[in-house]
């Protein structure tokens, strides 16, 4: 299993065809307190670069993009009811949704766990 | 607000605070300030509620208005330094007595808002009004005043120094440590005491829906009031995304938000800022259509709205039952205090009564809200039994 990571601080933790999407841990601290999370429906096919879904702090709204093509498989429900899940664990019990990747070949243009770290600091 | 380079940005005297406490600084009207601590919007919110939140204000427009030729009977100075800023707005400062403050609004010919104010009586000097504008607007706030003051009247500024705010039910206790005397105003009181030999200028009044104070004092004694505050451990320093959720939840509009030139007192459901001396009189800015306003010509008011799932934001519309288009988000968010949405907005008047059903629409899709009453959070200002 890999993670790889997008500019814009999204992760996808890849397991054969399918990855698991959220925001990094540096995402959820610049973002603070999230208070609500908007997620895609299940089937909803994604291009690399669209907005999937929507994460909202008290001050604003922030828009979460595909790190790749696919379609979304299943969706982290529990953030429904407990949104601050992404702050308190966001690579793992605040993970958004998952997707079916379309496209394996994408996942070459995503940073890895080094790359995204320089970018962080 | 546009963004600004930090290097255009001015500093209160308390930005190394800021900066050593961790705050996040942004860019807001103009100065660079902490958009929060480290703790994060939503526990500074908590605290002001249960305890005392320390702002750093400074960015706003303290100011004295004082005449230039005091006569000495404190009445008659009052009555004229009064007669000056009276045609700018729509509150009765003349019937003001000695160190009462009252909430205003300075307005165009068409009754638009200009800006809104707090203007006070000072009790130990005669002839003085304690002005109090908004940041954003307050270089052409003062061009007015100073104008209509003419030679009879000084404007002195005094926003180059600390304006701090304290506000919390806990604000009361921490100030009779600090200024003991401070602690017998009540609500939309204001006069000057002396702190550690220095006078500062100390209101019961704020933005958060609390109890609390506003001191102003000097520049170079700002970071030793700051500090000397902070020493008590039920105070802790809170950014401006809690003072603006703080704020939202009391009911209170924000200038260039919910208020704007086009806005009048009687749209922004501020008719209380309208006094009565003035409303017979009729001789403020926009009388004619504020006054028609008031008699039921209204074409859009103020409300307040929870709202069901995702916040709406500023410029979200507001739909009614069946999705047109009646109104616009003017402030809008999540309420720490509630766990909800709420928002303040504009609908006509038919759609504008309490438990009202309507929509707001959220990245295109509608959303159920109701027109609530506000505060959404009660007030707890400390009012004083005549």
């Amino acid at each position: 299993m890999t993670t790889k990571f997008t500019p814009d601080h999204e992760y996808i933790r890849v397991d054969g065809s399918t990855g698991i999407v959220g925001i990094t841990n540096y995402a959820q601290e610049q973002l603070g307190d999230i208070v609500f999370v908007e997620l895609p429906k299940v089937g909803k096919v994604l291009k690399k670069g669209d907005e999937a879904a929507v994460v909202e702090s008290v001050k604003a709204a922030s828009e979460i993009y595909a790190p790749v093509s696919g379609t979304v498989t299943e969706v982290n429900e529990a953030l429904t009811g407990e949104p601050g899940l992404v702050n308190a664990d966001p690579e793992a019990g605040g993970w958004m949704f998952k997707i079916a990747i379309s496209d394996a070949g994408e996942l070459d243009t995503l940073l890895n766990a080094d790359g995204y770290a320089e970018l962080t600091l | 607000m546009a963004e600004a380079k930090p290097e255009d940005l001015q500093q209160t005297p308390l930005f190394e605070r800021h900066q050593t406490a961790g705050g996040r600084i942004v860019p807001f009207g103009g100065y660079a300030l902490p958009v929060q601590y480290p703790t994060g919007i939503m526990a500074e919110h908590k605290w002001t509620r249960e305890q005392a939140g320390l702002f750093d204000v400074s960015h706003m427009g303290p100011s004295f208005l004082t005449l230039n030729a005091p006569t000495g009977d404190a009445e008659a100075d009052h009555a004229a330094i009064a007669a000056l800023i009276e045609p700018l707005i729509c509150g009765d400062i003349a019937g003001l007595k000695p160190g009462q403050m009252r909430y205003t609004l300075l307005l165009n010919a068409q009754g638009g808002a200009i800006d809104d104010l707090m203007v006070g009586r000072l009790a130990d000097s005669p002839g003085t009004l304690y002005i109090v504008v908004n940041a954003g607007t307050k270089e052409n706030d003062f061009a007015l005043i100073a104008k209509a003051a003419g030679d009879k009247a000084a404007l002195r500024r005094a926003d180059d120094g600390g304006l701090l705010a304290l506000q919390g039910p806990e604000a009361v206790d921490v100030m009779a440590a600090l200024i003991p005397d401070a602690t017998q105003l009540g609500f939309m009181q204001v006069r000057e005491f002396d702190w550690n030999g220095v006078p500062v200028t100390v209101s019961r009044s704020g933005y958060t829906g609390e109890d609390g104070f506003e001191v102003l004092v000097s520049s170079h004694m700002a970071v030793a009031l700051w500090d000397e505050l902070l020493v008590d451990p039920r105070v802790k320093p809170i950014g401006l995304g809690a003072r603006d959720s703080l704020r939202l939840e009391a009911g209170l509009p924000l200038y260039g938000h919910d208020l704007d030139e086009t806005v009048s007192p009687i749209e922004a459901d501020l008719g209380f800022a309208v006094s009565k001396r003035r409303r017979e009189a009729a001789d403020f800015p926009g009388a004619q259509r504020i006054l028609a306003e008031r008699a039921g010509q209204l074409s859009r008011k103020r409300v307040g709205l929870i709202v069901e799932g995702a916040p709406a934001r500023e410029g979200a519309e507001i739909l009614d039952a069946t999705g047109t288009a009646i109104g616009v988000v003017t402030s809008g968010g999540f309420a720490p205090s509630l766990g909800k949405a709420i928002a303040l907005g504009f609908v006509p008047p038919d759609h504008a009564a309490i438990g009202n059903k309507l929509q707001v629409s959220v990245r295109g899709r509608a959303q159920p809200a109701e027109i609530v009453p506000t505060p959404f959070v009660p007030h707890r200002y400390f009012r004083k039994s005549a």
